[in-house]
């Protein structure tokens, strides 16, 4: 860290009265792993260390992982192994995925999940199923931790009839009612609103549903957020606004975005309860996300949390990757959250390498299944191009007739 | 039939949805306690109570997407635009999310939503109050658009607008909510979307006018028909879908056409049913098709500059003796 950032960061402190005045009073829990400073500025190409300190970097992910495995508490080895489980399958989809990309066999944008995993499995196994969970267009990790399977969105990515969404949607719009995944969204910040409006009719019905609503840290500069947080707080709406802070608004990061850094800061301008999350824990995630279900479904009251994540990939298949160092990325990697999990479950003996094999294998069986099924599946026929504009499809003459 | 004004119709409508569906709630700025900006939810916070008639804050494109988001778990909102000047702001969700949805996610999630409020132009207050934007969503397949002109079709094409499952945009004209009509009190009474109405009957010029321009094309036709000239007027009523049908069988009879509006001319509506008629009554028509629209030009405040802006019936009878070759 720089001593310009450090000194910029305290001259913030010092003007910003909200910091004074509201000293983060609605945090339901300590921020244990709070980046701070340190982590804020290494967000900055300039600010990217140069040198990997692999020591460091050891010491952290051990301590990491202590508090990771004080985690388990609570927790079977089935649902923990659960967990391990979508986490490696959404890795493993999405390595494929950008292999398919690259094969030609999925067009237009392709915007993958790899280092997200936690937030996604971590925050929905917090859930019920009839929970509601929203997303943006980076969307194919939640739609698979919701329950949606492999070769729906494998076809749909592949533009297939048997895609989650007809071959009609894509990368960007994995869509399933009957899981009550309200789909992916391309416009930046674009579900965040229509998120409030799920949690608005789960509290308009008196139904205990919450909502989640997933989005990046820069749909955070959008208007959209703060209207829709202002008005889930204003009416007590059960929607969980999880913030995926990966540090980059496709290649801009987030120091050169973002005037005031600390997201869940941001809670504290709507009276928002707001918490900060180590998103490369999917344990961490889990925990804050059941404290924000709890108070959304028995005070019907939102939460914003903001969780700290990094994506190993570019923004998407096309990004030249020239804004971010590769210091810093293996930084991230070396608290690779499946990594990170899947030794503190041998080393809490809740599972061997011999049985993270076997579950490999089945993973891998079940990608490559999806691949063929969405290679060996059909197009879309052409008289679906003129089918679900309307669901009320009006013909005037006939109308006319009535 | 009782006798009421546009705004009472449009009252009566959202009072009968609401009471006969408890998934229906209107949510507006100033919809609730304030009575409603025009007054046209006069009376529904104290009979429905806060939970079906909502003020929000000014936050158009918040409370939009707030809309769709609860239509597409099932509600069927009604989203009140103080005016359609403030649904620019929303349009970002009336166009990406709510026009779009049951075609991205293959079928699967429906809008039932009804954007509602007043649009076009009103009385001197300049530009960006003053605008009719209905070709903006008229351009998006998945939307469908609605303007009434009279009461009775105000109070029909609501009611049926917010028992569809799509997503409608039903723009009122903010100067025509004061305008008598008889209404049917029969609270099944709807019109069905899609289907325009012939206001007035005649056979030597067709004008096509929607909304404000509907009374003035009425007017315009009894100074004609004193002139000679017997005009057919019709009103599609809904523009998306476009009943193209009855204009052309008008077409047809008259074999000349007028097309108003109040909205600018460049990608208008009137441009589309121009083309329409073209490509189906080319043969049938004996003169060019005259477009009547709004000024091309930001509204302006002085009275004077805004009379020249907005098509009155003595640009309306100027244009139909034009297209009759009488001048």
């Amino acid at each position: 860290m720089c001593f310009l950032c450090l000194f910029v960061a305290k001259l913030s402190v010092a003007y910003n009265p909200s910091f004074q005045t509201q000293p983060m009073s609605k945090q339901t829990a300590a921020p244990p792993s709070r980046a701070g400073a340190d982590e804020q500025s290494s967000t900055g190409v300039i600010d990217a260390p140069e040198q990997v300190d692999r020591k460091q970097l050891a010491r952290e992910r051990e301590e990491v992982k202590e508090r990771q495995k004080d985690r388990f508490t609570g927790l079977n080895h089935e649902q923990l192994i659960g967990l391990y489980r979508q986490m490696q399958l959404i890795r493993r989809f999405e390595e494929k995925s950008m292999e398919a990309y690259v094969a030609g066999k999925i067009g237009g944008f392709c915007h993958v999940y790899i280092g997200q995993e936690a937030v996604a499995v971590g925050a929905i196994s917090a859930i019920r199923k009839d929970d509601y969970v929203i997303a943006s267009y980076r969307e194919h990790g939640h739609a698979l931790a919701k329950g949606m399977s492999a070769r729906s969105i494998m076809a749909e990515l592949f533009g297939k009839a048997t895609g989650c969404s007809k071959g009609k949607g894509g990368s960007m719009h994995m869509f399933d009612k009957g899981l009550n995944f309200l789909g992916g969204h391309g416009i930046v910040g674009g579900q965040i609103p229509l998120a409030t409006g799920a949690a608005f009719a789960s509290m308009y019905q008196n139904k205990d549903q919450v909502t989640l609503c997933f989005f990046g840290e820069a749909a955070v500069n959008q208007g959209a957020f703060h209207e829709s947080l202002n008005m889930a707080q204003l009416w007590k709406l059960p929607c969980i606004y999880i913030c995926e802070n990966n540090q980059y608004g496709m290649g801009t990061s987030l120091a050169r975005a973002m005037s005031l850094r600390d997201i869940a800061q941001k809670g504290c301008a709507y009276d928002m309860a707001s918490e900060f999350v180590d998103g490369m824990d999917v344990l961490a995630v889990r925990e804050a996300v059941l404290r924000a279900v709890e108070r959304g479904r028995k005070e019907s009251l939102p939460t914003l949390l903001e969780v700290r994540t990094y994506r190993f990939m570019g923004h998407s298949m096309s990004d030249p990757g020239n804004y971010r160092t590769r210091a810093e990325i293996e930084k991230y990697q070396e608290r690779d959250p499946i990594k990170l999990f899947s030794a503190s479950l041998i080393e809490e003996k809740v599972i061997d390498e011999k049985g993270l094999e076997e579950i490999n294998k089945q993973i891998h069986e079940e990608v490559e299944d999806a691949f063929r099924f969405a290679d060996e599946s059909p197009y879309p026929e052409t008289k679906e191009l003129y089918t679900d504009v309307y669901a009320n499809p009006i013909d005037p003459s006939r109308n006319r007739n009535q | 039939m009782p006798t009421i004004t546009i705004r009472e119709a449009l009252n009566e409508a959202i009072r009968e949805e609401l009471a006969r569906d408890d998934k229906v709630f209107i949510m507006g700025e100033e919809v609730a306690a304030y009575d409603g900006a025009y007054k046209v939810t006069r009376g529904l916070l104290k009979e429905f109570g806060p939970r079906r008639v909502i003020d929000t804050p000014i936050t158009e494109l918040g409370f939009a997407g707030l809309g769709v988001g609860a239509a597409m778990v099932g509600l069927r909102p009604i989203v009140e635009f103080m005016t359609f000047n403030f649904s620019i702001l929303a349009t970002d969700q009336i166009i990406n999310s709510a026009a779009k949805m049951l075609y991205m996610s293959g079928g699967q999630f429906k809008i039932p939503i009804v954007f509602r409020g007043p649009g076009g132009s009103a009385i001197q207050v300049s530009s960006q109050h003053s605008q009719a934007i209905e070709s903006w969503y008229t351009h998006f397949p998945g939307l469908k658009v609605v303007m009434p002109s009279t009461p009775a079709d105000a109070k029909g094409l609501l009611k049926s607008a917010i028992r569809d499952d799509d997503p409608v945009v039903f723009i009122e004209q903010e100067r025509m909510y004061g305008n008598k009509g008889e209404v049917p009190d029969d609270p099944d009474f709807t019109i069905p979307l899609g289907v325009a109405d012939v206001k007035r009957e005649g056979k030597d010029v067709t004008i096509v006018a929607r909304s404000l321009m509907v009374p003035v094309a009425l007017k315009a036709a009894e100074q004609l028909e004193e002139q000679g000239v017997s005009c057919e007027v019709i009103d599609p009523r809904t523009i998306r879908p476009l009943d193209i049908d009855t204009i052309i069988e008008s077409v047809k009879k008259t074999n000349r056409v007028v097309v108003a509006e109040e909205s600018h001319p460049i990608c208008g509506v009137n441009a589309e049913i121009s083309m329409q008629i073209m490509e189906r009554a080319f043969d049938y028509l004996d003169a060019p098709i005259k477009r009547v629209s709004g000024a091309d030009v930001p509204m302006p405040y002085a009275k004077n500059l805004e009379n020249l802006t907005i098509p009155d019936v003595n640009k309306l009878v100027a244009a139909v003796r034009e297209v009759a070759y009488l001048d």
